[in-house]
């Protein structure tokens, strides 16, 4: 047996195109507030999950948070690089950089400034991060006063095109290349080296160590020993799951785009509501004679929500679309937020995933469900005799 | 004599306005034979819509049995009822009744897709209704498309889709023009000659009553006359129509 044709409810939305129109462009807008909230959280989370290694461990003092709020002191450093776990290169040094790390505040090209992150590194530096590569100029010279910039940094701040100066206070750096880390941290970085760094701010330590592990019983070991070492009070932490503690960043993003995203939704079902109970009402004397046919009150029921959630399926699609054209046409290049844990800011793209795409559409069609449920039920119950002589 | 179709036995049909108790039908009771003609006439609020709404199981009496064959529609509950109409029943509406967004062919396929029939099944049915009145050539049309004598025939063929026993018509010439309501009445009359359909009728319209082979006429609730055509055949006739329409 089968029920009332979808093509009955599909014709009907084609029929009051005005209404139809207007409750599709508001969940439309819905889909696509949501769309883009969404995406700016992914593209946030993508920026820590991605980086780090399973094989680095980052060596921090014991119970920092982050590297900002870390020090290790000058004399720790041979006493770390000697544990056991970390892999040597060819000529039998151990793959280990110290890192010292400071926020500069600079301008921006569109007005303002913001904190960026610059990064001393020393010799293996760039080989503990694979996927990082120079895109321009060449690498800086340990001692010269030399950086790199990321070239999303570039892009977003002042005097960091290669051959410019970077000032900040009295201090200048001369940029001698750009590179790119494929979406990582280092991305809203600048670089130079560690030494050359400690002279100029005059720091008598570090603020980290990074050490690659031959495997993972290595790693496990590394850190185990950094932990069952007293005198050196340092945690060593796998530098994937240190990004991911700072990907609780994204998380209040997310959350926003989930509460803005429901907000909204209540509105916009409210607006399908609407739209359905106007098609119930209009449509009396027809759901009548659907009943009088010898259609269950089920399959009315099942008709009108099945037609709202058509109207809001068109709504979705529209939304992705409207979406997928802001976030490529609008929100195409890199920005930046604050980072809550080193304030410095965080350089990402918007990240419109199809997985992000599909919620928008199952977002609607939820709102298509709840809002169709009810006008349904008054169809579904819809005196017949009364109802089969209405006029209009 | 025939068999009797329908039994109703000391059917009373009330409503609850507020505290008002309202009574439409008032102890009737009334056999319909099969492959009769019925016409029920009487001035408004005499209860002859009920009555037509409760011989097809779209309305349920407050006290009192109906009958339709085998079924006691009374008794029934809603989905029951739901199920039973659309095998027995074939609904004819003054305002036709047509789904505006679905073409004739597709109003008439709708009681079809209540049935186990196939697709070809479906299409055989619903061209073989609409060549029975005459709209072979309009399948494709939306009611818009129609005149209303038009919209009215695809209503019938609609009716006669799934073959029932039983037709019922709430004004079917009510809206229409005369030579239009002509059309319907003629079409009407062949179903019931040609095809054997048992047919109860309401209208107001001496016309069209005296089409019938049989005349109830109800008056606040109660039975006040019935007249038979004389002869196997015959029609109650406009004369007579008339009168008992002005209640002489």
């Amino acid at each position: 047996m089968l029920s009332i044709p979808l093509k009955y409810n599909v014709r009907n939305l084609f029929v009051r195109k005005v209404t139809t129109s207007l409750t599709v462009l508001g969940i439309a807008l819905v889909v696509a507030v949501f769309l883009c909230v969404m995406a700016l959280g992914e593209g946030l989370a993508t920026v820590f999950t991605a980086s780090g290694s399973e094989k680095n461990v980052l060596v921090l003092r014991q119970n920092s948070q982050s590297e900002l709020q870390s020090g290790i002191g000058r004399d720790q450093a041979p006493l770390v690089k000697a544990l056991p776990g970390i892999e040597k290169d060819a000529d039998g040094k151990p793959i280990v950089s110290a890192e010292l790390v400071v926020v500069l505040n600079l301008d921006k090209r569109d007005g303002g400034s913001s904190n960026v992150t610059l990064r001393g590194v020393e010799e293996k530096g760039m080989a503990l991060r694979p996927g990082m590569r120079l895109t321009e100029g060449r690498a800086f010279v340990p001692g010269t006063s030399e950086v790199i910039v990321a070239e999303s940094v570039a892009r977003r701040f002042e005097g960091a095109e290669v051959g410019d100066e970077i000032r900040f206070g009295a201090y200048r750096w001369k940029v001698v290349g750009h590179f790119d880390a494929g979406g990582t941290a280092p991305d809203s970085e600048i670089w130079t080296d560690t030494e050359g760094m400690a002279n100029t701010f005059q720091r008598g330590g570090y603020s980290s160590i990074l050490a690659r592990t031959t495997d993972r019983a290595a790693r496990d070991q590394l850190v185990a020993a950094l932990a069952g070492d007293a005198r050196l009070a340092l945690d060593g932490k796998v530098e994937r799951a240190y990004y991911d503690e700072q990907t609780a960043t994204a998380a209040p993003i997310r959350f926003l785009g989930f509460f803005v995203g429901v907000v909204m939704a209540i509105g916009a079902c409210f607006g399908a509501m609407n739209t359905m109970y106007a098609a119930v009402s209009a449509r009396t004397r027809e759901i009548a004679t659907l009943r009088a046919l010898g259609f269950s009150r089920f399959s009315i029921l099942v008709s009108f929500v099945l037609e709202s959630i058509a109207l809001a399926l068109l709504g979705g699609v529209a939304g992705c679309a409207l979406a997928f054209l802001l976030v490529k046409l609008a929100l195409s290049g890199v920005t930046g937020t604050t980072n809550f844990a080193t304030f410095a800011e965080v350089v990402f793209a918007f990240r419109l995933t199809p997985q992000l795409l599909a919620t928008g559409i199952v977002f609607s069609l939820v709102m298509g469900f709840f809002g169709g449920l009810f006008p349904a039920g008054r169809a579904a119950f819809t005196k017949i005799t009364a109802a089969l002589r209405q006029v209009g | 004599m025939a068999e009797p179709l329908i039994k109703i036995e000391n059917v009373v049909k009330q409503y609850t306005r507020d505290t008002q108790v309202l009574t439409v039908l008032d102890g009737l009771s009334l056999t319909v034979e099969k492959g009769d003609f019925v016409a029920l006439m009487g001035p408004s609020g005499s209860g002859k819509t009920t009555l037509l709404n409760l011989i097809a199981g779209i309305d349920r009496p407050t006290r009192g049995r109906i009958l339709v064959g085998d079924a006691e529609v009374s008794a029934m509950g809603e989905g029951a009822l739901a199920k039973w109409r659309s095998e027995h029943v074939g609904f004819i509406f003054q305002l036709y009744n047509l789904v505006p967004v679905l073409t004739a062919f597709e109003n008439v396929e709708l009681p079809l897709l209540l049935t186990r029939l196939s697709k070809k099944d479906r299409r055989r049915q619903v061209e073989t209704a609409l060549g029975v009145v005459g709209l072979s050539d309009r399948m494709d049309h939306y009611p818009r498309q129609l005149s209303g004598g038009q919209e009215q025939r695809v209503a019938i063929a609609r009716a006669i889709a799934t073959d029932p026993a039983l037709l019922v018509a709430d004004e079917p010439t009510g809206d229409l023009d005369a030579k239009s309501g002509e059309e319907i009445l003629v079409l009407l009359e062949r179903l019931h000659a040609e095809f054997g359909k048992t047919i109860v009728m309401v209208t107001h319209d001496p016309k069209a009553a005296a089409r019938a082979h049989r005349l109830v006429h109800l008056d606040k609730g109660v039975l006040k006359e019935d007249v038979r055509a004389k002869g196997e055949k015959g029609e109650i006739g406009v004369a007579a129509a008339a009168a008992i329409a002005a209640g002489k």
